[in-house]
């Protein structure tokens, strides 16, 4: 039993190791800046995941005793990733692009954050602001 | 086995760090920059709570919680400073 679980501690790290080198890795392969934003907060998150899924298990299986938390961690982390990256992707639209530079926002005219009232950047399309 | 398996993720997240910083070294705009920061940040969480693990004790998971909300707030501020400059209007 106790192999058992050394072995799936051991997955569990060899396995966030990989995807943490991944994203690392991936930071500086990708081409642009926004393909760029992929690797490390998807990778290195997962990456984080796994080493703290591992102090879990080896807290119950090695240590003999519950500790969750890892778990705290790891909710906290998921939940900022997203957001850390949503706001460099914002300031990356805001200052290395134009609304000319962007792929097209089909029927809306203009992406939403450079459609702002009264801003010198939305002279684009301004016939969906009804 | 979990000794070696440790020492293996030590050096991934070890060489990510590398990386990382030679990324912030060369990188062409901020936001790349901003962006590897924030990768430190987190590299530097996994290797916090590897040490952790490798010593058996728990003392480590508070500053890894700490350095967590440290680097989101700290992220934030900076992509803020990069849109508006300045954080609190």
């Amino acid at each position: 039993m106790e192999t058992a679980f050394e072995a799936l501690i051991a997955f569990f790290l060899i396995v966030s190791g990989v995807f943490g080198f991944v994203g690392s890795y991936g930071l500086l392969k990708l081409k642009d800046s926004m393909s760029r934003l992929h690797a490390p907060t998807k990778a290195t998150t997962l990456g984080v995941g796994g080493v703290l899924l591992a102090s879990i298990f080896h807290s119950i299986a090695i240590e003999h005793h519950l500790s969750l938390h890892e778990l705290l961690i790891t909710l906290f982390l998921f939940l900022t990733a997203p957001v850390t990256a949503h706001f460099i992707a914002k300031a990356h639209i805001h200052m290395s692009e134009t609304p000319e530079t962007l792929p097209g926002a089909e029927q809306d005219g203009i992406w939403a954050t450079h459609d702002v009232p009264g801003d010198d950047e939305t002279e684009g399309d301004k016939d969906s602001n009804a | 086995m979990i000794t070696y398996a440790i020492y293996f993720t030590f050096s991934c997240f070890g060489a990510g760090l590398l990386m990382n910083l030679y990324k912030i070294a060369t990188a062409k705009g901020v936001g790349d920059r901003v962006l590897a920061l924030d990768t430190m940040v987190i590299n530097a969480i996994a290797l916090m709570i590897l040490y952790g693990l490798a010593l058996g004790t728990e003392v480590f998971f508070e500053a890894a919680m700490i350095i967590a909300m440290l680097g989101f707030v700290s992220t934030v501020a900076y992509a803020r400073f990069l849109l508006r400059g300045n954080i609190i209007e």
